[in-house]
């Protein structure tokens, strides 16, 4: 028998969420009772251009299982055109992850607004479950980083 | 060369120039080493041959701030890099005297070493006014040969073309030297399964030393402050152990770049661990020209980057798990 307890797998999940859309999104999600998985962390950000690829890969060398980018639609941006900034560079990101072998599936973008507290809980809904069937995340750690 | 020195000499004397970019002899017949040369005098020592493969648009800069005009000897593939800078803002146009130097494709040391060649007292028919056809190589042990070609740095066998983008003046013949496609490498690496790929990113990467020597020489790397300096980041070094660290570094090195990088292959050159660091920069540049249109970075001063423009109906990014 193993001395340590075994500890069944909760994913870390962060989402990044744009202050004007997809942030307002979660709030509408919460007040109309919505459920999604505790399991989601957000982290309001200003715009969804706001995201550096860094922030991405930080928070899986610091043991993220997933991470989701919510921002405005293509078009309904805030800052008129943050978002389409954001979506070339997550386009790059994702493909370059995908190129050194981590599996596609544990990076996604979605638009939400604010007005879609229901997309914002089937998406979350959906990550969750796609994480724990990818299970931890092993391949982007780093030790160093784990507190 | 003489013809070069000779018109450096002449520019310095009639004080066009305040000093010459180029490259002085190293310590062995295969390194030259970037040199500023101020006087006629100094200008002996001057040196450019199948070696020279260090790409001296990045010095620019910092000669962009010194008192009066450089010449600065540039390759074809050097001029997209200064292209690149100059649309930055990084170098002043007004401060540089570009001669465009003849290049017949530039040659990689390990690759003669890996033929089995050691102990190279000296080696003849790197010189620019040779066919590029056969090295003659004096060893310790005799005399060797080796076909020019298959001493070629792996940026040579994929030229972007004897033309140079930028110059004041030319000297030196040039030759094509392109003979496979640049992303024939990436293309087999995304045939792979996530397995294989991992593993082979993890085995190539896995030999980094976190040197910088890639961030450092590269054209398009130049930020008065880099990310990877700061010391309030807990993988700013080398991890000991296996970790995402290396893949993290070199990820977000080829990012910034992204868009920027003219693909002068001075990265994978100056590794001293031999990690085809290309093969990022490649990718990035894949995808742009797949997604976002053909794009040569360095081509002129004044396009828009892909990654600081858009379109309404740019890809989204659910496309990376659909393309397969």
């Amino acid at each position: 028998m193993s001395i340590e307890a075994k500890e069944e797998f909760r994913p870390k999940i962060v989402a990044f969420c744009c202050n004007w859309c997809s942030y307002a999104g979660a709030d509408l999600a919460g007040s109309s009772r919505l459920g999604y998985p505790a399991d989601v962390k957000i982290i309001r950000v200003p715009c969804s251009c706001r995201v550096n690829p860094m922030f991405i890969l930080r928070a899986f060398e610091k043991g993220a299982d997933g991470v989701i980018m919510c921002g405005c639609h293509p078009g309904d941006c805030h800052y008129s055109t943050g978002n389409y900034y954001a979506r070339r560079r997550m386009t790059l990101l994702f493909s370059m992850l995908d190129y050194i072998g981590v599996e596609n599936g544990r990076t996604r973008v979605e638009w939400v607004s604010a007005a879609e507290g229901v997309k914002f809980s089937t998406t979350m809904n959906e990550f969750v479950e796609k994480i724990y069937s990818l299970g931890k995340n092993v391949r982007l750690g780093d030790l160093r980083c784990r507190n | 060369m003489q013809e070069l020195i000779n018109r450096a000499k002449e520019l310095l004397a009639d004080g066009t120039v305040a000093r010459v970019l180029g490259w002085k002899a190293g310590d062995l017949p295969y390194n030259p080493e970037p040199a500023y040369f101020e006087t006629a005098e100094a200008l002996d020592e001057f040196v450019y041959n199948g070696f020279c493969g260090a790409n001296l648009s990045k010095y620019m800069i910092e000669a962009s701030k010194l008192e009066g005009k450089t010449l600065v000897c540039l390759k074809p593939c050097d001029t997209y890099s200064f292209n690149q800078l100059i649309k930055e803002h990084r170098v002043d146009r007004d401060k540089a005297y570009i001669i465009g130097v003849g290049c017949k494709g530039k040659l990689d040391i390990e690759k003669i070493r890996a033929k089995g060649i050691k102990g190279i007292e000296s080696i003849s028919g790197a010189e620019i006014t040779d066919e590029a056809d056969t090295l003659t190589i004096q060893t310790i042990y005799g005399e060797k040969s080796c076909a020019y070609a298959d001493a070629m740095l792996e940026r040579c066998h994929v030229c972007k073309g004897k033309e140079h983008k930028i110059y004041d003046e030319l000297i030196g013949e040039s030759k094509d030297t392109k003979d496979a496609d640049r992303f024939d490498a990436v293309k087999a690496i995304e045939t792979m399964s996530p397995e294989e790929k991992f593993a082979y990113f993890q085995s190539e990467l896995s030999k980094c030393i976190r040197c910088n020597a890639c961030r450092n020489v590269c054209p398009a790397c130049s930020c008065r402050k880099c990310v990877f300096d700061s010391t309030k980041f807990d993988s700013s070094q080398k991890a000991n152990v296996d970790s995402f660290e290396e893949k993290m570094f070199h990820i977000i090195r080829a990012f910034h770049v992204a868009g920027r990088c003219t693909d002068c292959g001075e990265c994978s050159r100056v590794c001293p661990q031999g990690i085809p660091l290309h093969l990022f920069n490649r990718k990035f540049i894949k995808d742009i020209d797949e997604l976002y249109g053909e794009y040569q970075a360095g081509e002129d001063t004044e396009s828009r980057a892909p990654l600081t423009n858009f379109t309404f109906d740019d890809a989204e990014p659910s496309i990376v798990g659909k393309r397969g």
